[in-house]
C-alpha cells in the first residue's frame, strides 16, 4: 500500500476564520446618514454666518433665504474701517486680556499643580476642594462680589482687574487638568534632576514642564477662549466708554433697539472667531500625547 | 572618592505608631569601596540609600561624606550621582544631552562636556545611539545610559538603587559583571541595593544585610557565607537557603530523627550555660549528601519529594521525620546521578564544622 502525503492530512471542514461581521449596507447607510446629519447640525450655523456675512443687512434676513444676495466684502472693510465703531481697539484690548488671562493662568496653576502633585502640605484637601467648589457658582452671582472686591483694589474699570477675574474661573480648572498631567511624570524624574544639581524650581522649570508641554498647550487653549468670547464679566468690569471695550462687548452696538445688523454682527462674527481658531491650531500639534513614554522601563 | 558614614541614621515614617524605615545605622563605607545593601522588600535598603542622596530626611544621627556632615545638605550638594531602577532618563532629552546634562548645569564649556560624553560612551558602547532619546532605546542600553549619566559627572559616589531588575536574566549577568568592572575601574566608592542576593554576593566588596530597618549584618561575602551573625541572614544568603530547623539538645549533640549529631564542645556549652533544651540548627544543602543505604554510617531518612536539575548539580527536596513533624530539607547532590522521587535516601552530614547553630529564640549565633 502507498501513501502519498495528500492523504496523510486530516480532512478537514473548510472553516471561515473568525472574522468581525461585515456591516450589512442598510447598517451602513444608517450610520453614514447619522454622520452626516450630525456634521451638518454641527457645521451649519457657522456656514450660515459666514453667508450671511457678506449679505448688506437688509438681504441677511429673508423669507426665502439665498446663499448669494448682494455678496459683497462691503461688511468687512466698513467693520476694519472703523466706521461701525473703534472694532480694531477692541480686538487689540481682547488680544490683551486673553493673553494676559493665558500667561497669568498657566503660571498659576502650573505651580499649584506641580506643588498639588509632587508635596503634602497642610490644607491641600481643603484647597482643591475649594477649587471644584468655586466652579459651582454661577457667574451671574459672582458679578457683585467681584466688583466690590476690584473696587478695593482699584482695579475696577482695568483690563487687570478682568484678567484676574478670569483666572477664577480658569485657575481652578487648569490646576485640575495640570495635576492630572504632572502625575503622570513619574517622581523619579524629579528626583534623578536634583540629584544631578537642579534645585525644586528648576526640576519643574527644566524637566516637568517641557514634558508636560501637551497639558500646558491644552490649559493654555482653555484659559485664552475663557477671556476671548466672555461678556458677562467684561461688560460690568470694563469701563463704559467705547475705546476700553472687549470684542464681544463691542459686538452689541450691532444690535440696537430697533434694528439688527445682521450682516455686520456676521462679518464682526467671523472676524472674532479667527484668533481662537489660530490659537487652537498652534496648540493641535502638543495635544498628541506620549511624550513621557520612554522615560521609565517601557 | 570619598568615604561615606552612616552615624546612627534613622528615618521615621509618620504613622500610628511611626515606622523606623532605618533604624540607628551605623555603616563605615571605605574609599573605593564597592558596598552591597541587601535585604528583602521593606527592609529599609533603599531608604538607606535615599538618606544618602539626600532624597529623604534624616531624622535622627548623620551621614557623612568625605568625612563631611552632609546630614542637612541637598542632593545637589553632595555630589552623588545615582542610577534608579526605573533609570529616570529624561524623555525630552538625547542620550548625549541626558548624559551630559550635569555638567552642564555645572556651567562645564560644551566642547569638555561633548568630550566626556564621548568617552563614557565609548566605554558603555553608546556612541551609536548618542542622538537617540530614550524611548527609542532597549531596556538593556537605557541601563547603560543610565550607568552613563552617572559615570560622566566623575561623582564623590555611586549609588545604585537595583539597576538590574528590569533586566532579563542573561543580561542581568552580563551587566552585573560589567558594573562590577566598571567600578574597578573607576575606583569610586559605590553603594549598590539590590534584593538579589546573588547580585550581593557577586559584586560587593562586603555586603551589608539589612533587615525590618536594623543592620544584621556588615561583612565580606565569604564571611557572611561562613559565619552569619544570626538566623536571618544565615536564611538570606546562599542559594537555595540555608536548611533552618529548631531541634532539641541532648548531652552529646543535636537530635535529628533519631540520630545525634555531634556538636563542638564549644558550642555546647554555651547552649547548656543558656539553659537551652532547644537549638536552631543550621546547615547549608551543599554540606549535606546522600550516601548509600548499605552505609554503616548514621544518615536522616529522607523521602524525595522534588529532585531540580541545574546541570553541574541537582537539589533535593524532601521530607525528614523530626519529632512528631515532618520538617523539608534540601540537599544539593552530583548531577548526574540524582534520586528519583518518592525514592527513601540516607543523607549525612558531610562536615561536621558546616553546621551553623543558632539561638531558638533571638536567632543569635551561639558558636564562633
Amino acid at each position: 500500500m502507498t501513501l502519498d502525503a495528500g492523504s496523510l492530512q486530516v480532512v478537514r471542514p473548510d472553516r471561515v476564520a473568525p472574522k468581525r461581521k461585515a456591516r450589512s449596507k442598510g447598517a451602513s447607510a444608517a450610520l453614514h446618514a447619522t454622520l452626516a446629519v450630525a456634521s451638518l447640525i454641527a457645521v451649519f450655523p457657522v456656514f450660515w454666518v459666514l453667508v450671511t456675512s457678506f449679505k448688506p443687512d437688509a438681504r441677511a434676513v429673508e423669507t426665502t433665504p439665498k446663499l448669494v444676495n448682494e455678496s459683497s466684502l462691503d461688511n468687512y472693510t466698513r467693520i476694519l474701517s472703523g466706521d461701525k465703531g473703534s472694532f480694531l481697539t477692541w480686538f487689540a484690548n481682547s488680544v490683551t486680556i486673553a493673553l494676559m488671562t493665558t500667561v497669568v493662568a498657566v503660571f498659576l496653576s502650573a505651580t499649584t499643580g506641580y506643588a498639588a502633585s509632587r508635596f503634602r502640605f497642610p490644607g491641600k484637601r481643603s484647597l482643591m476642594m475649594s477649587f471644584l467648589v468655586v466652579q459651582m457658582f454661577p457667574f451671574a452671582v459672582l458679578i457683585v462680589p467681584l466688583y466690590n472686591i476690584l473696587l478695593t483694589l482699584g482695579l475696577q474699570g482695568q483690563q487687570f482687574g478682568l484678567v484676574l477675574v478670569y483666572c477664577t474661573t480658569a485657575v481652578p480648572f487648569c490646576t485640575y487638568m495640570l495635576k492630572g498631567y504632572f502625575d503622570t511624570v513619574p517622581a523619579d524624574i524629579d528626583e534623578a534632576g536634583r540629584v544631578d544639581g537642579l534645585s525644586p524650581f528648576g526640576v519643574f522649570w527644566r524637566l516637568i514642564l517641557p514634558l508636560a508641554k501637551p497639558g500646558l498647550a491644552v490649559t493654555a487653549f482653555y484659559a485664552f477662549i475663557t477671556a476671548w468670547g466672555e461678556v458677562a464679566f467684561a461688560s460690568a468690569f470694563l469701563s463704559a466708554a467705547d475705546e476700553s471695550k472687549t470684542l464681544a462687548v463691542g459686538l452689541q452696538v450691532f444690535v440696537q433697539q430697533n434694528r439688527t445688523e445682521w450682516g455686520h454682527l456676521a462679518a464682526a462674527s467671523i472676524l472674532v472667531a479667527i484668533p481662537a481658531v489660530a490659537v487652537f491650531y498652534l496648540v493641535q500639534k502638543f495635544l498628541v500625547a506620549g511624550v513621557a513614554s520612554g522615560a521609565v522601563k517601557g | 572618592m570619598a568615604e561615606v558614614a552612616y552615624v546612627k541614621a534613622s528615618r521615621i515614617f509618620s504613622g500610628n505608631p511611626p515606622v523606623r524605615a532605618v533604624d540607628e545605622l551605623s555603616l563605615d563605607v571605605a574609599d573605593g569601596e564597592f558596598l552591597v545593601l541587601v535585604g528583602p522588600s521593606g527592609s529599609g535598603k533603599s531608604t538607606a540609600l535615599r538618606m544618602l542622596a539626600g532624597l529623604e530626611d534624616i531624622d535622627e544621627g548623620a551621614i557623612e561624606i568625605g568625612g563631611k556632615d552632609v546630614t542637612n545638605v541637598p542632593p545637589k550638594g553632595r555630589d552623588i550621582a545615582m542610577v534608579f531602577q526605573s533609570y529616570a532618563l529624561y524623555p525630552h532629552m538625547t542620550v548625549a544631552e541626558n548624559m551630559g546634562f550635569a555638567l552642564k548645569l555645572r556651567g562645564v564649556n560644551k566642547a569638555e562636556i561633548k568630550e566626556k560624553v564621548g568617552e563614557a560612551a565609548k566605554l558603555l558602547d553608546l556612541t551609536k545611539y548618542l542622538d537617540r532619546k530614550p524611548k527609542a532605546l532597549s531596556g538593556g542600553q537605557r541601563q547603560r545610559v543610565a550607568m552613563g549619566r552617572a559615570i560622566v559627572r566623575e561623582p564623590a559616589v555611586f549609588l545604585m538603587d537595583e539597576p538590574l531588575s528590569n533586566l532579563d536574566a542573561k543580561l542581568r549577568v552580563e551587566t552585573r559583571a560589567n558594573i562590577a568592572a566598571l567600578q574597578q575601574r573607576l575606583g569610586t566608592t559605590t553603594i549598590y541595593v539590590t534584593h538579589d542576593q546573588v547580585e550581593a554576593m557577586t559584586m560587593g566588596h562586603r555586603v551589608a544585610v539589612l533587615k525590618d530597618g536594623l543592620l544584621q549584618q556588615c561583612d565580606t561575602p565569604r564571611a557572611l557565607y561562613d559565619k552569619p551573625a544570626n538566623a536571618f541572614v544565615a536564611g538570606f544568603i546562599g542559594s537555595p537557603a540555608m536548611n533552618l530547623k529548631t531541634v532539641p539538645l541532648t548531652a552529646e549533640g543535636a537530635k535529628l530523627d533519631g540520630i545525634v549529631v555531634p556538636l563542638p564542645r564549644t558550642a555546647l556549652d554555651v547552649a547548656s550555660g543558656a539553659n537551652l533544651s532547644e537549638v536552631t540548627f543550621g546547615i547549608r544543602p551543599e554540606a549535606l549528601g546522600i550516601i548509600p543505604s548499605s552505609s554503616t554510617e548514621d544518615g536522616l531518612a529522607m523521602t524525595v519529594e522534588l529532585v531540580e536539575e541545574l546541570g553541574a548539580d541537582a537539589l533535593v527536596h524532601g521530607a525528614v521525620r523530626i519529632g512528631d513533624s515532618s520538617e523539608r530539607f534540601v540537599v544539593r547532590v552530583d548531577g548526574r546521578t540524582p534520586p528519583t522521587l518518592g525514592q527513601e535516601v540516607k543523607v549525612a552530614v558531610r562536615d561536621a564544622s558546616e553546621i551553623h547553630l543558632f539561638h531558638p529564640e533571638s536567632g543569635d549565633r551561639l558558636t564562633d
